[in-house]
Formats: structure tokens, C-alpha cells, sequence
């Protein structure tokens, strides 16, 4: 079985802003894209799993014009706040890497 | 203004001070933009350059960077614009901008009309503000009250377009702003053009990153044009390409969703955008729209945390690497003994120890329970009311680290490896963003007053 790291083309986090933090999943083109969105996967429910936040707390979104998904959690620590480890919430994607996708 | 049919603009690169190639500029002025421009600012390099009123990249750096811009717009006879000056966009980070650009004029003799639009908000009338019901906080953010409005040290609100085409109606040649929307400065200039808001907005988010939307990535020069048809990209450095997927793929750039975009008076939805190639070199964006929503100005405010020392250390133990967390709740309530008798208490300080190796990037949200590194690395940190206390407690945990005892330890000479003497640093002050939130307004150029200078 496919893991992120193996088929997607870009996986990333970011800051959205001081206070949340976004985490992208590219696909190179809209057949690998439309695949992956069938399995369901890649849905609220796996960010909250992995992020330990509830599923009502992630914005997701299916970006198809980029073959992208999107979700947008809250962050632990807010940027540069006591106890952040990542201020640019550049090194926050990795968990995602390995998630099985059931291709 | 005269109306134009299609309105180009050249963005430098994705920040004041980073750089970009004087080929590409030269390329960009070639293709004879009605604009030339770059974004100064963002809070994603964290809350102290807001709190402290310093700039994030260096004066020697954007000296470079707006020389040549000053130069190009002048002898075209363009406006130069600059939004969110000096990283923050506070009053001293748009002084230091303001200076450096005095100097550059003196330097090389050149002669105009200077803007500076202000964007540090008063906190009396953020505090009338929030008393008449019109502020909002944004998501994830505490709802604001008056003492976190007195607390911070800086509240600037984030200006729309409007502040921009009013400074180019009364005549600046070149508009140094404080904090703004990134996108604000280009959208301005295409509606005062007669453009549409939708590409306009939509360009402005492009431009703001310089040619980050492009393939390879890189500080570079990033040329649009918009017209009724839409937005076409191209970078300008003959290197990098615009793609249809590489401009898809910038809107998922550092926000919460890709599609609904909100700004100062209104909404760019880009769920129905189309990407078409041009050439193999530019793309062609179409489809977005713009919903005029009621006028709202983010406010941005920081606060003083503390001040902080830290020290950075490393064990290749292998015992201890294999009970690193006991041994690290062992040297918090040695700290706790050694603070307290000196008169210190717990509550008067926070001590944060990051173990790289083991979950130092990732903290509470890391999934690996027990690490397989060989070593271990340590930043150690205290932040408390005063320096004085803030070194004081490093001292006492610098100590702890280095001489705790573990079960199964067999080289008491010390437990850590300190790379440099002075073990101990003090950092900058500690802040934190405190004020996030939107008010809503009536006039989009009350808050943002301009003031004018004949350079």
C-alpha cells in the first residue's frame, strides 16, 4: 500500500497566521488526486488523529484546481509564544508522511 | 486616472531585503510595468519584531534591495510602492524604511514626492472600539479586553487598498506603508486603474510573494497583468517557470483554506479558477470573484513575555539517553529547590527544556514515543519577569543538566557537553502576539493617516 510520501507531490506545513497552523497534500495531476480523494482517506478525521484535536476544530478543504488538500488546524503554541518549537510551523508535516493510502 | 485595458506590475521578490537578481529587474522594467513594488512584511517570522519595534531582515539588505527599485521606478517615472515596511509595519520599522530611502536619495541625487502612510493604532480607540461592540476576535483567538490592549507594547491595524490610491491621487511618486494587507498595495493600484477587483485582489496575492509562484522556487522578480480577462503571470527571470499547476499550488500558500480568501472590504473566492498556460512560461488565471463584504481592519498587537536566557547543550550517554525523560523531571525539581532558596519560586519563571533528537521540532504533537538517536541535543530556557531572574534560574539548571545524578550513570565528570563558554545567553526580551482580531470600520483611510514629504 502507497504511503503519502510515495506518491504525492508536495506535503507541508505552514503557519496560517500566528495562531493555526496548515498542512498541504499535492498530487501532481487530477487522476492521482481523484484516486486518493475516493479512498477517503484524507479527511477531517486523519488530521484529528494525528494532531490530537477534534475533528470539528480541523478546516478542511478539497482544492481540486490544485489537486490539493488542505486543513487548518489550531496550534498548541502560538507563534514565537513560551514553549513553541517551530515559529514558521515549517517542520510540522512529517506525521502525514506515512499515512497509508489504500490505492 | 486614465483607464487602461490592461495594468501590468512588477513584484521584486517576496520580501523587502531578501534579494532578487538585477537581471530580472531589468527584464521586468523592460516589459514597461505601470507599478513596481515589494511586500515588506508578514507576522510569520514570529511576535518579537512587532513587540520590539525591529526590522526581521537587515538595513544593509534592504538598502540594496530598494536602491535599485528607487532607481528603476524613477527613470521610468512610476510609482514605487511598499507595504507592511519593515517586517511589522509599526511606526519604527516604517521609520527605518523612511531613512533608508533619504539616503538613497541624497546618494543619488534623485528628487520626489514621498507617502508614508502610519498604521500604529492608538489604544484609546481600540479600547472605544471594543467598548461599541465592533471588534471581533479571528479564529482560535481569545475575545479581547482592555488589559491585554493596555499590555501591548504595538497595535497596528492592516490597511486596505483605499490608503494606497489616495496617496497616489494626491501625488506620491513613491508610498512607504506601515502594515497592510499583502495583497492591499496591488489591488489598489489596479482598481484606481479602472481594473476589477477580482484580478486585482487576485494579482495581489501573487505579487506579494514574489516569484514564489513560480517553478523553481526563489526570491525573484514576478510580472502581472490584469485585465476584464483575468490575471496573466510570468516570472522574469528566465530560469523559472509559471505553470498552471505551480500558480494553482501558490494559493495554498499561508492561509486557512485555499478558496475563500477574506480582505478589508470583502471576500476573493478562487474555487472557480481556471489555469491556462500562455506559453511554457506564463499562465493565464481566470475565474475568481470578489463579494463586497462590510469594511473590517485586522488589528495586530504584541506583548512583552519575558525576558530569556538560554544554553544549549548535548549528551552521547547512551544510559542516559535511554532515561532521558526521568532524568529531565529530576533536574525541573532540582531547579525548583536550588530557585526557591534563593527566592525565586516556580510561578516567577518558566523553564522549557527541547530535547532534539527526541521531539525538539515536534513537541506535543510528536508521534514517536521513544527515540533511536545515539545523542541527544539540548536547548535550555527560562524566561521570567527580569533578566536577572531569567539568568539566575539558567545558571542554577545549566548546572542541573551537567551534574544530576541518574541510576546506571558511570561518568560523573558531567552529564552534558556544553559547546561554548560563555555557556549561558541572553537572548532579546521574549513577546507573544496578543492582539488578533478585526474591527470594523467606516472609512477605510481614517485609521491610516498619510503624511507627505518633498524629497
Amino acid at each position: 500500500m502507497p504511503r503519502i510520501r510515495d506518491i504525492a507531490k508536495a506535503c507541508k506545513s505552514k503557519n496560517a497566521g500566528p495562531f493555526e497552523l496548515t498542512l498541504d497534500v499535492v498530487f501532481d495531476e487530477r487522476r492521482m488526486y481523484e484516486r486518493v480523494r475516493a479512498t477517503g482517506v484524507l479527511g477531517p478525521a486523519l488530521f484529528a488523529r494525528l494532531y490530537g484535536v477534534r475533528p470539528e476544530d480541523v478546516l478542511f478543504t478539497e482544492y481540486p484546481a490544485g489537486n490539493a488538500f488542505k486543513a487548518t488546524i489550531p496550534r498548541l503554541v502560538p507563534s514565537g509564544d513560551i514553549g513553541d518549537t517551530d515559529v514558521y510551523g515549517a517542520q510540522q508535516h512529517a506525521p502525514l508522511l506515512d499515512v497509508d493510502i489504500p490505492l | 486616472m486614465s483607464q487602461v485595458q490592461e495594468y501590468r506590475q512588477l513584484s521584486t521578490s517576496g520580501l523587502l531585503g531578501y534579494g532578487f537578481p538585477e537581471a530580472s529587474l531589468e527584464a521586468g522594467m523592460a516589459r514597461r510595468p505601470h507599478m513596481i513594488g515589494v511586500d515588506g512584511g508578514s507576522t510569520d517570522p514570529g511576535p518579537y519584531y512587532l513587540g520590539s519595534g525591529k526590522c526581521v531582515n537587515s538595513r544593509i539588505a534592504m538598502k540594496r534591495d530598494l536602491r535599485l527599485m528607487l532607481l528603476a521606478a524613477r527613470s521610468e517615472r512610476i510609482p514605487l510602492i511598499i507595504g507592511s515596511c519593515g517586517g511589522a509595519g509599526g511606526e519604527p520599522h516604517l521609520q527605518v524604511v523612511a531613512e533608508l530611502v533619504r539616503e538613497i536619495a541624497r546618494e543619488d541625487a534623485q528628487h520626489f514626492r514621498l507617502a508614508l502612510i502610519h498604521s500604529e493604532q492608538d489604544k484609546n480607540w481600540v479600547k472605544r472600539e471594543l467598548a461599541a461592540g465592533r471588534v471581533k476576535a479571528l479564529r482560535n483567538v481569545k475575545p479581547l479586553d482592555d488589559a491585554t490592549i493596555d499590555r501591548a507594547t504595538r497595535i497596528v491595524g492592516m490597511m486596505g487598498p483605499e490608503p494606497f490610491q489616495r496617496a497616489l491621487d494626491e501625488g506620491a511618486d513613491v508610498v512607504l506603508a506601515g502594515r497592510s494587507s499583502d495583497p492591499a498595495p496591488w489591488a489598489g493600484c489596479a482598481t484606481r486603474a479602472g481594473l476589477p477587483p477580482a484580478p486585482a485582489w487576485y494579482a495581489g496575492k501573487m505579487l506579494e510573494c514574489g516569484a514564489t509562484a513560480a517553478l523553481p522556487k526563489g526570491h525573484d522578480c514576478l510580472l502581472t497583468s490584469v485585465s476584464d480577462a483575468g490575471v496573466v503571470l510570468e516570472a522574469m527571470n528566465p530560469i523559472r517557470f509559471c505553470t498552471p499547476f505551480s500558480v494553482a499550488n501558490h494559493s495554498l500558500h499561508e492561509n486557512a483554506t485555499p478558496c475563500h480568501h477574506i480582505e478589508p472590504g470583502g471576500l476573493l473566492d478562487t474555487s472557480d479558477c481556471v489555469f491556462e498556460a500562455v506559453n511554457d512560461r506564463a499562465v493565464r488565471v481566470s475565474g475568481m470573484t470578489w463579494k463586497k463584504q462590510p469594511y473590517t481592519v485586522k488589528l495586530e498587537g504584541a506583548e512583552l513575555a519575558g525576558y530569556r536566557a538560554i544554553t544549549i547543550c548535548g549528551t552521547r550517554d547512551p544510559m542516559l539517553v535511554g532515561i532521558i525523560d526521568e532524568f529531565l523531571v529530576s533536574v525541573r525539581e532540582n531547579v525548583a529547590v536550588k530557585a526557591s532558596a534563593f527566592g525565586v519560586t516556580p510561578e516567577q519563571y518558566r523553564l522549557v527544556i527541547r530535547t532534539y533528537g527526541a521531539n525538539g521540532v515536534m513537541a506535543g504533537w510528536e508521534p514517536v514515543a521513544k527515540t533511536q538517536s545515539h545523542e541527544l541535543g539540548f536547548v535550555v530556557e527560562v524566561v521570567a519577569g527580569s533578566q536577572e531572574t531569567a539568568n539566575a534560574v539558567l545558571a542554577i539548571a545549566r548546572v542541573q543538566m551537567l551534574h544530576v545524578d541518574f541510576p546506571g550513570r558511570l561518568c560523573k565528570e558531567g552529564n552534558m557537553a556544553f559547546p561554548y563558554s560563555p555557556s549561558d545567553i541572553e537572548t532579546a526580551p521574549a513577546y507573544r502576539f496578543s492582539v488578533f482580531h478585526t474591527v470594523a470600520i467606516d472609512d477605510p483611510c481614517a485609521p491610516f493617516p498619510i503624511e507627505y514629504e518633498t524629497i
